[in-house]
């Protein structure tokens, strides 16, 4: 004859644990220090190459140049690439009070970023037992990622740019963590190879309810041919804020800056 | 995570975590109707799963850190990462390693404040970012805490 016992939600004793009400207190944290940021904006692509990390280094620049508070959260936690492109000194982390200060450009961009922690030239690696580590591993940069969004004082921003990694995985994440679904910056190459790559991207974006800025396409006037940045934003209908030639000058820059201070 | 007993049909509730340091955790819950103890062994994988959500079982003994998880999971980290600012109005001190931290959960809870409010204005006395188990050491020797 089977037990007859009740389940999880008929239990309603209060626990000592509170296991939820951490995850409810991390949330907040996340909430708390994100306050201050007027707008989140995700910097997404399906296909790995396309130029993410330098689109978000070369635009937080010249949101700074425009005198507009900006940071650079960097995502990438295995191939972090930030610092290197916005020329961050070379400094350790500070802590203050409850926070890890971000550390700052020359041009007043804020940054933080694994690299920042990690030993030059070793992979991120975590402590735990090796065997069947993909289980936890995932975990554990959610919660990295996490504590770059709660425990770095990012102060009031304009504008905080959330370098992600190739894929949608990192996205689905920081969706999960913000209060609110981020905005959305999809950048490309011109080939119909990245087109279909980034169309799955733009989709999951589209399903998640997060609102998209637009589409850069980058790499252009080279050896690329296809037109993926005007075919997706015609298919999502979504402004092409900018196509970016190899070594885009600061006029290009300036332009992509201006033109998304007046799509946001 | 909850534990019922079925014969009382009462929730058990949690009683004590131990961590004995081989990546293994051990919580014992009790029923509150026929005083039954539970114990709940993990194993280090389902251990550090739990670790990788940045949650406690049996609840803190100390405010989360800045990049709690970060700072005791990350195996290559730099030895200088980080620096000591200095607080910021009423800020949460100095951050706890992983190590001390499962130290200080092994100190009887009913002591365990007191402890850690040592071990804190210790650290902070001395502009020390991190207590570290070799923290705690030097501060009971010089403070004459042994036992603690």
């Amino acid at each position: 004859m089977p037990l007859n016992f009740r389940t999880y939600h008929e239990l309603t004793d209060p626990d000592r644990s509170g296991l939820p009400e951490q995850i409810g207190a991390q949330r907040r944290r996340v909430a708390e220090r994100v306050a201050g940021v007027r707008q989140v904006v995700a910097v997404l692509s399906g296909k790995g190459g396309v130029g993410k990390s330098y689109v978000a280094a070369g635009l937080s620049r010249a949101v700074a140049r425009r005198g507009r508070p900006v940071g650079v959260l960097d995502a990438d936690l295995n191939g972090p690439t930030a610092p290197r492109l916005l020329h961050l000194p070379v400094a350790r982390c500070t802590l203050r009070g409850d926070a890890i200060e971000p550390v700052v450009n020359a041009e007043g961009v804020k940054c933080f970023s694994m690299a920042l922690l990690v030993e030059d030239g070793r992979p991120l690696a975590f402590r735990g037992p090796e065997a069947e580590s993909h289980v936890w591993r995932g975990a554990l940069e959610a919660a990295a990622l996490r504590e770059f969004l709660a425990d770095v004082a990012w102060g009031p921003l304009d504008l905080l740019l959330v370098d992600l990694p190739p894929g949608i995985q990192r996205f689905q994440e920081l969706a999960d963590l913000l209060p609110a679904p981020p905005a959305v910056l999809v950048v490309t190459i011109p080939t119909p190879e990245s087109a279909d790559a980034v169309r799955r991207a733009l989709r999951a974006v589209h399903d998640r309810g997060a609102p998209c800025l637009g589409v850069i396409e980058n790499m252009t006037g080279g050896p690329f041919a296809g037109d993926a940045g005007d075919s997706l934003a015609r298919e999502f209908d979504t402004p092409l804020l900018a196509r970016l030639p190899f070594h885009p000058g600061v006029h290009a820059w300036d332009a992509l800056a201006q033109r998304l201070g007046s799509a946001s | 995570m909850k534990f019922l007993c079925v014969e009382c049909d009462r929730q058990m509730a949690f009683e004590e975590r131990r961590l004995p340091g081989d990546g293994t955790l051990a919580a014992a819950f009790k029923c509150p109707g026929c005083g039954r103890v539970v114990a709940l062994l993990t194993n280090p994988m389902e251990t550090q799963l739990v670790a990788s959500l940045g949650v406690k079982i049996g609840g803190r003994t100390i405010d989360e850190q800045p990049l709690e998880t970060v700072r005791s999971m990350v195996a290559t980290g730099k030895d200088d990462a980080f620096a000591d600012g200095g607080e910021k109005g009423e800020g949460r001190g100095p951050m706890w390693s992983r190590d001390a931290q499962e130290r200080l959960a092994r100190v009887p809870g009913f002591v365990r404040g007191m402890v850690k409010r040592i071990y804190v204005d210790y650290a902070r006395e001395r502009g020390i970012a991190e207590i570290t188990p070799a923290v705690m050491d030097t501060a009971r020797a010089e403070l004459g805490l042994e036992g603690m």
